[in-house]
């Protein structure tokens, strides 16, 4: 069992920059077609200060750590029986190529489902871009899987 | 991009849809690299097959990144307020992804609501969420 007394749990902030090759990579495989996905200038054209970051990339922002399952390590969590439940975004100032991306994640619950056999990880990560905006944010929750 | 105004809108309004291109072995390759998302359970069907899984499957992250298509081929990306998806069944290798849309509630602040849906060639839901969007 994950021990729940890691609910509340907050990590250090974690900065990263948001890197142009990477969003033209990530917006290439997923198929985007959109140029302001891929070129600055199209980017600025359309009032974005470089290449926009498509609508999920703040899942890949927090996951460019040394450790990028670092709440699989913290949680002692075996990565071979993670599934992913439920993915949210809400959306606050434009992260755009260039920028400079702290990152807060906490711990907001665990819990166990069908007597055990599934526990519930949700988490919580608050976006701040370099100019002290809110960035936006999201929150999953991570399914662990225990065959009986 | 004609970006639809919030008074044009109604309750049932559907979203162009979106059909993707095949998911392969490649597609989930470029996935986990661009993406960051290196778990092997993705890309390696030896790692795969020890968890139990007959195969490497898709990133949930790839199939909610197609519905964020859905959205941002139909309002600009700074129309969206928030996005959320449940992951309801594995998407395996293969897979061709069609994302549908429908407009469920028009709010007030020009707020509209949506349900989403991502489903493969077969009809069987992956992805099922909402959306809301604020159209001028």
């Amino acid at each position: 069992m994950i021990d729940t007394s890691f609910i509340g749990y907050v990590t250090e902030p974690f900065s990263v920059t948001v890197e142009k090759g990477r969003v033209r990579d990530f917006s290439l495989a997923t198929g985007q077609s959109d140029r302001i996905y891929f070129d600055h200038e199209a980017a600025q054209a359309a009032g974005y200060r470089s290449v926009l970051a498509p609508p999920t990339y703040l899942f890949s922002l927090d996951l460019d750590r040394e450790d990028s399952f670092y709440f699989i390590t913290l949680l002692k969590i075996d990565i071979a029986r993670v599934l992913h439940g439920e993915q949210a975004f809400t959306y606050g100032a434009p992260i755009c190529a260039g920028d400079t991306i702290s990152l807060v994640t906490e711990v907001t619950d665990i819990y166990a489902k069908k007597g055990g056999a599934m526990e519930f990880v949700h988490l919580k990560t608050s976006a701040t871009n370099q100019l002290g905006e809110d960035a936006g944010s999201m929150t999953r929750t991570v399914i662990v899987r225990h065959p009986q | 991009m004609t970006i639809p105004s919030y008074a044009e809108i109604k309750v049932g309004d559907q979203l162009p849809p979106l059909t993707t291109k095949e998911i392969t072995r490649t597609t989930l390759a470029l996935f986990a690299g661009a993406s960051g998302d290196h778990n092997p359970i993705h890309i390696d069907i030896d790692f795969a097959k020890r968890a139990g899984m007959p195969d490497v499957f898709a990133h949930g992250m790839l199939n909610m990144a197609y519905l964020g298509r859905l959205l941002t081929g139909w309002v600009p990306q700074s129309a969206l307020r928030a996005f959320t998806t449940r992951f309801v069944a594995i998407t395996q290798v293969h897979a061709v992804i069609t994302c549908t849309g429908t407009v469920v509630e028009k709010r007030d602040g020009n707020l509209v609501a949506l349900e989403i849906e991502a489903a493969d060639q077969h009809g069987e839901v992956k992805l099922a969420g909402t959306a809301l969007v604020e159209l001028p």
